[in-house]
């Protein structure tokens, strides 16, 4: 049956919207349930997250770290692969630039040190990534196993080289020491400011300009290379990848590089931009949140962005939120989230047909 | 057995359904008169399947009635059409493979929780349904290791086990060799002896003036025409299927066959379960020439086609082309092939020819994407593949001619247009050529093997698989026959025909031999 098309911003724009709007329609029957307001608490949290400049940045330096996630899950799905592993990816390649940072911030100036931490993140994240791509590309094995598998053994690792060698000498806690400030990511109001732009501090830095470039760059890999052709023919139609000649695990190992090197951008963020010091747990549940980023900016680098920016919202607005209402607790906020990705990832067809139905019998 | 009460098994008045913006059935009257076989006959998306989906309960109707003896019912899931005494044998098997015959028929019907008691009781009117209409069915055995003409007759007689008076089969002749087609309708006939009703769907004219009393014909959606079989030709059906028209010959000269341009030379193919697809296949495809070969679908063809073309590398061997020597030791994948100037036209357009997410352009390059053409520096050059995209859909006649839309949105001769196109303007040496009118048009079907016979013209090589005897036959030069991954005879087009090649294809010459 032939089938007629629906006009793009129904599926890009409108769905999500009606999926959001019904997480929070539910989200504030919780929060009616708990005996507070809804309409005030999403006031609170609307402000939180936008409703002023250190706010926004908080937001979007959350955003930051889903979308180098987002994007890491959304170019192993677009090859047909449900990478699970952001996780320990993007651990590990935080501890690729902790390594290089402690290993050059005496001796080498900043403008070294930065390129070459974004390559050992990407490295480091890619490295994990590996493993598990070339057990699916050439032994067979499912990579949704193999990748979660490998956030664990990433966590030991790294609780393992924290405790026994990085931490810093006569103290109790976790860490390495903390960096020498040429190997620090300049944060974003330091960077606008000599171009006459003042802004409220926050921990928003250099890697959010990275990660836009990431989603440019993702962009035009998918749609516009011969590569990117290659990668959709797997991802959509393996038999014909086989019949076009393309060589389906070399194609595999590829895009799982790339996604495990996204990944490890967050290391750049949070232990380059924020933290300035390797430590434990930094990733704080991002790559998984990726999986919920992509799912709901359809795979899409501009729907990328913009669900990573809600997603930051609800993050930082959250926190807003829970400290103005103590009734409700982070965990409640968590249950908001929670409801969001319900309602846009796992809920999308519910509604999806019905609407699409609508505009296919407008159009005839 | 009891008489029909009504002149009509099933009438329909005034059925429409639409999915979105496509009117899949518009205002369909029809009358089954009770007793006999009735024939509806249409082209790929001529909306039979989605009547016969309606009958029997998966859709539901936007407007119209069903009267089932006289009276109107109200099906709305298939348990509904059962009730009604209506059963349904698919064109694919809903049969649970390693469940054995019994075990399958009493499946939904298994009278308590015990199981015990229903099979026996079931066993007991198994044998007599299998002795009423001559099935010949061992009820224990495991449903896997049936032929698929038996496979059929499991699902014909779980339909009668459930009371079906009225049976609709849609395309059931499309796994089985003429023989066993001709059984099936053996088997009709006894139906209606017995007083069942059966509606057959096909595409087949043949099938219609062999074995209907009524044939109905579809078109766009709407019935057109209702004949008694008797009464009407070939011709006749096949002008109004198509609205037009048609030339059911193919025109074609003596071959000159050239040189050989392919050789396989023992080639094998095991799988990875270890079971053998292939087994040391010898032939000669020469220049100028079409070798079609024939067989029941799933006896190697496919294989062939796929360690020919390098998807699937071959066991043992040697492949021939180009001046080059394929071997299991030193294989070549499709791309590879593909430079030695072979092109694919594959058996199944979308599970391997097309990526139907794509739009069309960006299938149109599938295969060639590392086609200097295509390729600027870093980027895919899109304007070169647009152009190009526009200049094949002008010159092959691809409706509607919009690079730009989904290829699963064009209908299926389209889409296999948009896959020749691709395949036979590279100008290829040797043409691997699966299945190329399944599921297209009639008005197409001619098209596409006018295609074919220019590129024999052309002096190309060309490898027809089919499963459609009448193909085969019209288009080769030369004819293998395909059983059990096995040439098991060849002969010249000219002395073929459909009761040989049968006998061939069911390897009855073989057998015969053997046991004498």
């Amino acid at each position: 049956m032939k089938q007629a098309s629906v006009p793009v911003w129904v599926n890009v724009g409108l769905i999500p919207l009606i999926n959001i709007l019904l997480a929070f329609a539910v989200s504030g029957l919780v929060i009616l349930a708990i005996g507070e307001n809804p309409i005030e608490a999403a006031g609170y949290l609307i402000y939180g997250a936008f409703g002023y400049e250190e706010g926004i940045g908080y937001t979007l330096y959350y955003a930051t770290n889903l979308i180098f996630t987002g994007l890491a899950v959304s170019i192993a799905f677009k090859a047909g692969l449900f990478n699970i592993g952001g996780e320990g990816q993007a651990y590990i390649g935080g501890l690729g630039v902790g390594l290089l940072c402690l290993w050059l911030d005496s001796s080498m100036p900043f403008i070294v040190i930065l390129p070459l931490a974004v390559i050992a993140s990407a490295v480091f994240g890619a490295a994990w990534a590996y493993i598990p791509a070339y057990l699916q590309a050439r032994r067979g094995s499912h990579i949704v196993i193999t990748t979660i598998m490998f956030n664990f053994i990433a966590s030991s690792l790294m609780v393992y080289l924290l405790v026994n060698w990085l931490k810093e000498e006569g103290r109790m806690a976790a860490n390495s020491r903390t960096f020498a400030e040429n190997a620090w990511m300049p944060y974003m109001h330091e960077i606008l400011s000599p171009l006459g732009i003042n802004i409220s501090d926050s921990p928003l830095n250099g890697a959010f300009i990275l990660a836009l470039i990431c989603c440019a760059f993702i962009w035009g890999l998918i749609w516009h290379t011969r590569w990117g052709y290659q990668l959709r023919t797997l991802g959509t139609n393996a038999t014909a990848a086989q019949y076009a000649g393309i060589d389906n695990a070399k194609v595999t190992i590829w895009v799982m590089l790339i996604s495990g090197g996204l990944a490890g951008f967050v290391g750049i963020n949070e232990i380059m931009g924020v933290n300035h010091n390797l430590l434990l747990n930094f990733t704080a549940g991002y790559g998984f949140a990726g999986i919920a980023v992509s799912l709901m900016g359809r795979n899409h680098p501009i729907g990328i962005i913009l669900s990573a920016t809600l997603f930051g919202a609800l993050y930082q607005g959250g926190a807003e939120l829970a400290f103005e209402m103590p009734t409700i607790t982070p965990e409640i906020v968590v249950v908001i989230q929670g409801l969001v990705i319900l309602f846009s990832g796992a809920l999308e067809h519910m509604l999806k047909d019905r609407v699409e139905g609508l505009f296919i019998r407008k159009a005839a | 057995m009891n008489k029909p009460t009504h002149p009509y098994a099933i009438e329909l008045r005034g059925i429409s359904k639409r999915f979105g913006a496509v009117q899949a059935n518009k205002d369909i009257n029809l009358q089954v008169p009770a007793g006999t076989v009735h024939g509806i006959i249409g082209e790929n998306g001529a909306g039979k399947s989605t009547l016969m989906s309606i009958i029997y309960g998966f859709y539901e109707a936007d407007t119209g009635t069903i009267e089932v003896d006289g009276q109107e019912v109200n099906i709305r899931n298939s348990q509904d059409a059962i009730k009604a005494g209506i059963g349904m044998v698919h064109q694919h098997f809903m049969l649970v493979e390693n469940f054995t015959v019994l075990e399958n028929v009493v499946l939904g019907a298994e009278g308590g929780t015990i199981l015990k008691g229903g099979m026996d009781a079931a066993r007991k009117e198994l044998a007599r349904l299998e002795k009423e209409y001559s099935l010949d069915i061992d009820v224990d055995a495991v449903v896997e290791d049936l032929p698929v003409g038996l496979q059929q007759r499991v699902e014909i007689l779980k339909a009668l086990y459930r009371g079906a008076r009225i049976l609709i089969l849609d395309e059931p002749t499309g796994v089985l060799t003429p023989q066993e087609a001709d059984h099936l309708f053996r088997i009709l006939d006894a139906l209606k002896q017995q007083g069942v009703t059966v509606i057959l769907i096909t595409h087949k004219l043949r099938e219609i003036l062999a074995s209907t009393d009524n044939v109905s014909v579809m078109r766009l959606g709407q019935m057109v025409a209702h004949r008694e079989t008797a009464k009407t030709d070939k011709e006749e059906l096949a002008e109004l299927m198509v609205g037009k028209k048609v030339r059911l010959k193919v025109l074609k000269d003596e071959a000159e066959p050239g040189d050989v341009k392919l050789a396989a030379k023992n080639v094998s193919y095991v799988d990875s379960q270890g079971v053998t697809r292939l087994k040391n296949i010898n032939f000669e495809l020469r220049a100028g020439e079409v070798v079609g070969i024939a067989g029941v679908s799933g006896n190697g063809q496919s294989e062939l086609l796929n360690v020919l073309s390098g998807i699937t590398p071959m066991s043992s061997g040697e492949v021939h082309m180009a001046g080059e020597v394929i071997t299991p030791k030193s294989p070549k994948n499709a791309a590879q092939m593909r430079d030695l100037k072979m092109g694919h036209i594959p058996e199944d357009r979308h599970k391997m020819g097309l990526v139907t997410g794509f739009e069309a352009y960006e299938a149109a390059i599938l295969g060639y994407h590392n086609d200097p053409d295509y390729n600027g520096k870093i980027l895919l050059n899109r304007k070169a593949m647009l152009n190009e995209c526009n200049e094949r859909m002008e010159s092959w006649d691809v409706r509607p001619p919009n690079p730009h839309l989904k290829t699963a949105n064009f209908s299926g001769g389209n889409q296999q247009k948009i896959v020749i196109a691709r395949e036979v303007e590279k100008n290829p040496d040797v043409l691997l050529v699966g299945q190329p009118t399944r599921g297209v048009d009639i008005g197409a079907i001619e098209n596409i093997h006018e295609q074919i016979i220019k590129l024999r013209v052309a002096d190309k090589a060309i490898l027809l698989v089919s499963v459609e005897l009448d193909e085969i036959m019209a288009l080769s030069d030369r004819i293998l026959v395909m059983f059990d991954g096995e040439i098991v005879g060849e002969l010249p087009a000219s002395e073929a025909d459909e009761r040989t090649l049968g006998l061939m294809m069911a390897n009855a010459f073989n057998e015969e031999g053997a046991s004498e």
